[in-house]
């Protein structure tokens, strides 16, 4: 079993899920086929910056090669393609599709030089639902210093490995290759020969499936064994921690199974809550049966209480109310958008943050950053995708050395927020777009359901590069968001329909490709988005009309969840009586009192999408089907824990 | 004369710019219209019934040119043709069988009496069966010939030509036009009370503590729920709320008001909460001859939600929205497209269209259609007011039914079919 999990330290699955076709007709930018196999003999990579350094030969035996593949497997352990292994981690599809864009400037179409400064910009996508003044009154210090790791972290969001500890590791090999086998030890070898299994077993089912000469070659070098070598300086506390502490993390995973969460019709516990809580809970009135369990919606009226009560709450850093109210009020709202908007004030609070005397950092930290989550939540209901930046944050703050001073403590904490930022959202964004656009084909019609921040750069990306189709906005009651979304669109040129929830059926018929958005995806393949969602995709899996999800992989989840109801949040109920806009829908206006306590309104926020309706989920880690999310979750989730 | 023709102008033009709401209001004057047609209308002495035929479809194309899409009004000119044939047929026979022999007659003449005020299809069905098939051959005789010559220039003269006839005769054409605006009565009756005779089914369907989902309004639906209510039942309803409309806040107003267990949800909540619904009760437009609905639209995603979590999808419908129609593309041909402003403020968009680049085609398109086809397949159960269907004997009952029909009624068929047409297109928003 120990063995077993050290070798997982490097995850094993790879190839996780669909492979695009190596077919150039669906390349968008044929200049990525020319890192595929039949030219790849020519180092692609050797004019990127942070791969030429590199020597060549990473891995590994070419026995396991031939013996695997036969013929095809001679593309592989192509020289120049040496560090494909940290590339190609993204796994499930195939190199020539890969992530190399991102390390060739001139070749791919966002080249490098627009990604380090298109952070600033990138990350405005998730604050545009943001008014001006919040964006502009957010930190942008952590931006500064994102910048300055970009070309690190551009490669380290392929590599999901601990980057300067691997690469550190190439090198050494690189100038003596040979010594290579002699070092490795028992565990090693045991992991190589685990990963050759797995490859060869992932490589018949490729070779079966599609005939995408790269496809299973890519994971071939990728299935390099640990390097027990000490990283630099930089990384060592990484590499440490990482080893140390690998049995308290099997510890903790079963610690961290998710906790049974606050049931609201739970009296003796909501009294308790209550009387901790820092806003007043409204009296809900008329709640709807079967949703007492879950939290009544705050509305913006606690504002005025919660900004008097600001000089009393010492200990909440102004950040973290700040992003609060955005979220009571409504501001910032998306996954992504509130993910980030959280993890930087995070930033900013750590950054003013001072141990206590006779107080260690890890606990003190920990247990501050748990106040504040624990008022962002009373502000709004935290996402599954919040959950995990906090678990992250945490981990990272228990993982600290003890050797460190305070201030390197909080800078590498800082840096590890911004990496994540980076790796999980930002980048792992780009990476989806170009998986998506793979899947656009020229005169198609593509509905999207809602506002999602991916599928509007996946629509706005495939209009830039020049394909051909038609958008279907379909929006809902009460939050319309399609609208500002459809502006967004339009504004750029699109050519779009727009209609309500109900007229799907009317439109499907049209529709070839369906786009949605997620909030999380459990490991059961439910995938938890907006409501209405599920409809969308009921009606798309009716009319034999293909579902796209995209969702970056740090919003899985390992929960599960069969409906909409054991767990979701609450709107506001006035939200669905009232029409804006519309004066001839006022029956709801002037009711009774008798007639209001038979009525009840329900907003709800979010439904579960069955994974039945899903027929790819597009990931930063590949397009995988929905019966993989299980994989990604349990495989990559030491890993983003370790980053 | 000329005041049918202004009341028929007036009704033209309120269907054509869709100011009647509902095919229960549609149906009830039409055949209101039809009744005045019928009484103004002058007959000649001989062939009575092929003049009033011929009045009434003269009218009822208009009517139906005028909103095809409102098949009520259609059902309800082919209704009030069958009566005018059947109630001919009846005197012909009654007339055929008192100068032969008069112990038939009598019998022949309940069946009749039976038989025409249920105008259920049906019975229909069953009169067709019992009285059209055996004189079949001898009304053909009579009509056929008539109607291909058209002796139709009787304007004035027919009350005096008919005096100087034998007394037997005159009786009998004004006996004609007497039993048949008796018989449209009666039809106008059914469609006043056919709410009613649903809602009397109400208690059979609805026990303890259901939980009921529905979308939109219908007044149908509201009764048969309130009905429910009245035998003291308890239970709660969902009511989605049916955007863009909104009549799903009028359908949660009446409950409440009638003290019904009432929460009104978004459409979008649909599909979350259809797991925990027990049935789902909705009301049609109409009613196709495959057993197919034409429904307020986002029914389709209700009823295929229902599906998924086996919900029975139940349908309530007067028989005056039963069409013998068979659907052909339906979504598109029998849909029609609302304004978009009740999608879009008006002008919220205009800033980001430009029509001066470019090929010049708007770059968005608002689509707001208003109704839905349900399948057969996703209905469980229809509910009329001769009772409950299954969806495939609706289709048998329209088999039937159509047969009885004759050819020339069924012209209508290929009338509507040349008509169709989508009303809007996709309206562009400027």
């Amino acid at each position: 079993m120990d063995t077993r999990r050290v070798s997982s330290a490097v995850p094993r699955v790879r190839q996780v899920g669909f492979f695009t076709p190596n077919t150039p007709a669906h390349q968008p930018a044929p200049t990525r086929s020319q890192s595929g196999p039949p030219t790849s003999d020519s180092p692609p990579l050797s004019d990127s910056p942070a791969s030429n350094s590199l020597s060549p030969v990473m891995i590994p035996p070419p026995r396991h090669l031939s013996d695997n593949l036969g013929g095809r497997a001679y593309a592989l352990p192509v020289p120049g393609r040496g560090n494909a292994g940290e590339h190609a981690t993204v796994g499930s599809y195939n190199p020539s599709e890969s992530v190399l864009w991102l390390e060739s400037p001139p070749r791919s179409r966002i080249g490098d030089e627009e990604l380090s400064e298109g952070t600033e910009s990138s990350l405005g996508w998730y604050r545009r639902s943001n008014s001006a003044k919040v964006a502009s009154s957010l930190p942008s210090g952590g931006f500064d210093l994102s910048q300055v790791k970009q070309p690190e972290s551009v490669a380290a969001v392929e590599a999901k490995n601990p980057l300067p500890e691997k690469s550190e590791a190439q090198k050494e090999q690189a100038s003596n290759p040979k010594s290579l086998k002699a070092k490795t030890t028992k565990a090693e070898r045991r992991a190589l020969q685990e990963s050759q299994r797995a490859a060869k077993a992932a490589s018949k089912a490729e070779a079966n499936k599609s005939n995408a000469p790269g496809g299973a070659a890519s994971s071939k070098p990728m299935k390099q064994p640990p390097q027990k070598k000490d990283g630099p300086p930089v990384a060592s506390s990484v590499a440490a921690s990482e080893r140390g502490v690998d049995r308290p993390v099997e510890k903790e995973r079963k610690k961290d199974l998710p906790p049974p969460r606050m049931q609201f019709d739970d009296e003796s516990r909501v009294d308790k809550a209550k009387r901790r809580s820092l806003l007043n809970q409204p009296e809900a009135r008329n709640r709807v049966e079967l949703f007492r369990h879950l939290p009544p919606h705050k509305n913006g009226s606690q504002l005025p209480y919660l900004e008097s009560k600001f000089f009393e709450l010492h200990e909440m850093h102004p950040s973290v109310y700040k992003v609060g109210l955005q979220y009571l009020t409504g501001d910032t709202s998306g996954g992504n958008a509130r993910c980030i908007a959280m993890l930087q004030a995070f930033q900013e609070a750590i950054r003013d943050y001072s141990t206590p005397p006779e107080k260690t950092l890890n606990r003190d930290l920990t247990s501050k950053i748990g106040g504040f989550v624990s008022f962002l939540i009373e502000c709004r209901p935290l996402s599954m995708s919040m959950g995990n930046a906090i678990r992250f944050l945490k981990s990272r703050i228990a993982r600290l050395p003890l050797t460190l001073s305070e201030s390197e403590a909080k800078a590498a904490l800082c840096s590890d927020i911004d990496r994540f930022i980076n790796e999980k959202i930002v980048l792992a964004d780009k990476v989806i777009l170009r998986h998506a656009a793979t899947k656009i084909r020229d005169g198609d019609v593509l509905l999207t359901y809602g506002s999602s921040c991916v599928v509007e750069m996946i629509l706005l990306y495939a209009h830039e590069i020049g394909k051909q189709f038609r958008v279907v906005v379909v929006d809902s009651r009460p939050m319309l968001e399609g609208q500002k979304q459809l502006r967004r669109l339009v504004a750029k040129g699109l050519s779009c329909t727009y209609t309500q929830l109900n007229a799907i059926s009317y439109v499907m018929h049209e529709v070839t490709r369906v786009f949605l958005g997620a909030s999380s995806i459990f490991s059961n393949g439910t995938v938890y988005s907006r409501v209405g969602t599920a409809s969308v995709a009921m009606v798309a899996h009716a009319f034999h009309v293909p579902v796209l999800v995209c969702c970056e992989a740090y919003k899985f989840h390992e929960r599960v969840q069969l409906d909409s109801i054991c767990f979701n949040e609450l709107g506001d109920p006035d939200a669905v009586s009232k029409v804006p806009g519309r004066e001839d829908v006022n029956y709801l206006d002037n009711l009774t009192d008798k007639q209001k306590e038979n009525l009840q309104l329900l907003n709800l926020k979010y439904d579960a999408t069955p994974s039945d309706y899903i027929s790819v989920i597009v990931t930063d880690y590949g397009m995988i089907p929905p019966t993989s999310v299980p994989v990604i979750v349990r495989e990559y989730r030491k890993e983003y824990l370790l980053i | 004369m000329p005041d049918t023709q202004a009341l028929v102008n007036d009704f033209l033009n309120k269907l054509k710019k869709r100011k009647i709401e509902g095919s229960q209001a549609t149906a009830k004057q039409t055949a209101e219209l039809l009744r005045s047609v019928i009484s103004q209308t002058r007959v000649p002495y001989t062939n009575q019934a092929a003049a009033l035929i011929q009045s009434v479809k003269a009218v009822g194309e208009g009517l139906i040119a005028a909103n095809p899409v409102e098949l009520a009004v259609g059902n309800v000119v082919r209704r009030v043709l069958h009566i005018i044939r059947e109630e001919d047929l009846s005197l012909t026979t009654a007339a055929m069988a008192g100068l032969n022999l008069s112990a038939v007659s009598d019998d022949e003449d309940d069946v009749d009496g039976d038989n025409q005020p249920v105008l259920s299809a049906a019975a229909i069905a069953a009169a067709s069966r019992s009285t059209l098939r055996p004189p079949s051959l001898q009304t053909l005789l009579e009509d056929v010939p008539d109607s291909a010559a058209v002796p139709h220039t009787s304007s004035s003269g027919g009350d005096s030509e008919g005096k100087s006839k034998s007394a037997d005769k005159s009786s009998r054409s004004r006996k004609l036009k007497h039993d048949v605006i008796e018989a449209v009565n009666e039809l106008i009756q059914d469609i006043n009370t056919c709410h009613e005779q649903i809602a009397e089914q109400a208690v059979e369907h609805i026990h303890q503590n259901e939980v009921i989902l529905t979308l939109g309004s219908s007044r149908t639906v509201l009764e048969f729920l309130c009905a429910a209510k009245e035998k003291k039942r308890s239970f709660r309803v969902f009511v989605a709320e049916g955007a863009p409309r909104y009549q799903g806040h009028l359908l949660a107003k009446e409950l409440v008001t009638r003290g019904l267990q009432t929460t009104l949800i978004t459409d979008s909540a649909i599909f979350a909460m259809i797991s925990r619904v027990n049935m789902v009760i909705v009301g049609a437009h109409a009613v196709m001859a495959n057993g197919g609905v034409i429904a307020p639209v986002g029914l389709n995603m209700v009823a295929l939600a229902a599906q998924k979590h086996a919900v029975p999808f139940v349908v309530l419908a007067g028989s005056h929205k039963l069409c013998p129609l068979y659907p052909h593309h339906p979504e598109v041909l029998l849909n029609e497209l609302r304004s978009p402003s009740e999608l879009l403020d008006f002008g919220e968009f205009s800033d980001c269209l430009d029509f001066g680049s470019g090929i010049g085609a708007p770059l968005l398109h608002v689509v707001n259609p208003t109704f839905d086809y349900v399948p057969p397949k996703l209905v469980s159960l229809f509910i009329t007011d001769t009772g409950g269907h299954n969806p495939s004997y609706i289709a048998e009952i329209y088999q039937l039914f159509v047969m009885s029909l004759r050819g020339e009624d069924m012209k209508f068929k290929s009338e509507i079919m040349k008509t169709n047409c989508i009303a809007g297109g996709n309206l562009v928003k400027s």
